[in-house]
């Protein structure tokens, strides 16, 4: 955490609702939250609890049914260049080239167009595809369109990455070499991460802090902060540590969600 | 077909940075080969099998192979029969041309933006679709005695006749193509600083354009269809019309190669869209037809 006295996002009140059929479901319960800037949150819990709901939220995609999630101290109404998201399923433009994809926010501020090259370009060789800058994303590999996915939104100034289970379709030595470089770039930029993930291994890698959620509805069930040193051991003791007394917290909050519904039925 | 078995060891090839062996290069040229060899012998079994089937019943109804290519042969370059009809082909060709583009144009200009502004805003949907679904149906030929009012005898009602028939899938196609367009894109266009008349051009456009391609080429296939139909409106000259005059005047070596001929020019701008398009959509590993 950078500047804790700052904050960079906050999360006040915010609930969900989702219609379906004739009944509503109750996708997030009470969330609030407020996220420093330049921090590495990962949101974690099991599947269904709301995480990726809230991240839409912050995102701008849904409206919360009740509350506010304010940005620099700005309401969000509306999806935002601030905020970048970062989809699992990578979500290119496929009739674009890689250097197209990532310049695509720049071209829609209507700079000239060689400083819109410019900064394709740079971001290009941030994520490191220079050898790929004129392939199409059907002709990349899923951690190539990744990194492609991460450029474009950095390229348009994005201060905030909101990852939605970004490494989950890649194979475990792909996730690893992507996960290391987007610490690199979050060391670099300086940007706010909020990263969703289902991997207790993967929360205690990155983050600075884990928000654990439970569904049923989705609330924050646990906010751990992660003070381990940079760059991260997996061998050692202490992370060791922090991973399960995450998987910890997780498993526990599943149970009680479930016995929750238990007496419910 | 064969390009779609031929991409598999390209894509392959691509991973495995290695020159294609000599032996693999020999193999997929003898592979083309023998796919151009299938392709164009079966028509070729299939006149030899005409022939036999007119020699054998003796009929003076159905002409054989070789009147229909003498026929053919004074059609292109006249000095056999020297009629009306000798030597005509290219202004036929034209004519028959400016009415199937003439109407195919039409319909993609109209079609195109309709469907993607069908495709994307409701209301307009909620608004035009069940009127849409009920003329679909309508056959093309039905609109025959309306056009002539409308548009009088000539090149007119040809024209709108095969508009009609394209405009339909290509209107259904973009639609579709809308429709199915992952959300995903729409978010990230959103989320990148992208809205409004920007989203159609940059993000609906283009993304539908593989559905929209396919869309344009059942069209284009209709509007060589419907020549024939569109040119019984009383135009004068046109394969459609070389066709009808054929059967007013009991030759049917002139119907068979203006059929011939029909079928042969339908063929030859079908490849032309599929290397356009290949070319257009080189980005989408669906759509290699």
């Amino acid at each position: 955490m950078r500047n804790p006295e700052r904050p960079h996002v906050v999360i006040r009140g915010v609930t969900k609702r989702f219609q379906v059929g004739d009944g509503a479901v109750e996708a997030l319960g009470r969330i609030d939250v407020t996220i420093a800037t330049g921090a590495f949150v990962c949101l974690i819990g099991a599947s269904g609890c709301g995480k990726s709901t809230l991240l839409r939220i912050v995102a701008g995609f849904e409206e919360p049914t009740t509350g506010e999630v304010l940005v620099d101290a700005k309401p969000v109404t509306a999806p935002g260049s601030d905020r970048g998201m970062v989809f699992q399923d990578y979500a290119l433009f496929p009739w674009m080239t890689v250097r197209q994809n990532i310049g695509f926010g720049p071209r829609q501020r209507q700079l000239p167009r060689k400083e819109v090259d410019d900064i394709a370009d740079e971001f290009v060789r941030l994520v490191g595809l220079e050898s790929a800058a004129n392939r199409y994303p059907s002709q990349l590999s899923g951690g190539m369109k990744q990194r492609v996915a991460i450029a474009r939104v950095l390229a348009n100034n994005a201060n905030i990455l909101l990852m939605d289970e970004p490494f989950g379709a890649l194979d475990a030595l792909t996730r690893e070499q992507l996960q290391r470089e987007l610490l690199q770039i979050w060391s670099r930029t300086r940007v706010t991460v909020v990263f969703v993930t289902h991997s207790v291994e993967e929360a205690a890698l990155l983050a600075d802090r884990v928000l654990v959620m439970s569904a049923g509805p989705g609330r924050i069930e646990s906010d751990i902060n992660v003070d381990l040193p940079r760059p991260r051991e997996v061998s050692s003791p202490e992370f060791n540590a922090v991973r399960r007394e995450l998987a910890r917290r997780l498993t526990s909050h599943m149970a009680s969600a479930r016995a929750r519904v238990d007496e419910l039925t | 077909m064969s390009e779609q078995v031929t991409a598999l060891p390209d894509a392959t090839s691509h991973s495995i940075p290695q020159a294609p062996s000599p032996v693999r290069r020999r193999s997929r040229l003898a592979e083309k080969a023998r796919a151009i060899a299938l392709g164009a012998g079966f028509p070729l079994v299939l006149i030899l099998l005409w022939d036999r089937a007119v020699a054998l019943t003796g009929t003076r109804l159905v002409p054989s192979p070789r009147q229909v290519a003498v026929m053919m042969y004074d059609f292109s370059f006249g000095g056999v029969y020297d009629d009306a009809f000798s030597a005509t082909i290219l202004t036929h060709i034209w004519k028959s041309m400016t009415r199937v583009y003439g109407g195919f144009f039409l319909a993609a200009l109209i079609g195109i933006p309709l469907g993607l502004m069908i495709g994307r805003i409701r209301v307009l949907r909620q608004l035009l679709d069940p009127t849409i679904n009920l003329l679909r149906p309508i056959p093309v030929t039905a609109w025959l005695p309306l056009s002539m009012i409308f548009f009088g005898l000539g090149p007119n009602a040809a024209i709108f006749l095969v508009f009609l028939g394209a405009f339909y899938p290509i209107l259904l196609n973009t639609m579709f193509g809308v429709r199915s367009v992952d959300m995903r894109l729409f978010e990230a266009a959103a989320m990148l600083g992208c809205s409004g008349p920007a989203m159609f051009r940059q993000i609906v456009f283009p993304a539908s354009l593989p559905a929209i391609f396919n869309g344009l080429r059942i069209a284009h296939g209709f509007a060589w269809i419907l020549i024939v139909v569109g040119e019984m409106t009383g135009v004068p000259t046109g394969l459609g019309s070389v066709i009808m005059d054929g059967r007013t005047l009991s030759r049917t070596d002139l119907v068979v190669t203006g059929m011939i001929v029909i079928g042969v020019c339908g063929f030859v701008t079908d490849r032309i869209i599929v290397v356009i398009s290949n070319r257009v959509l080189q980005w989408s590993p669906q759509h290699h037809a």
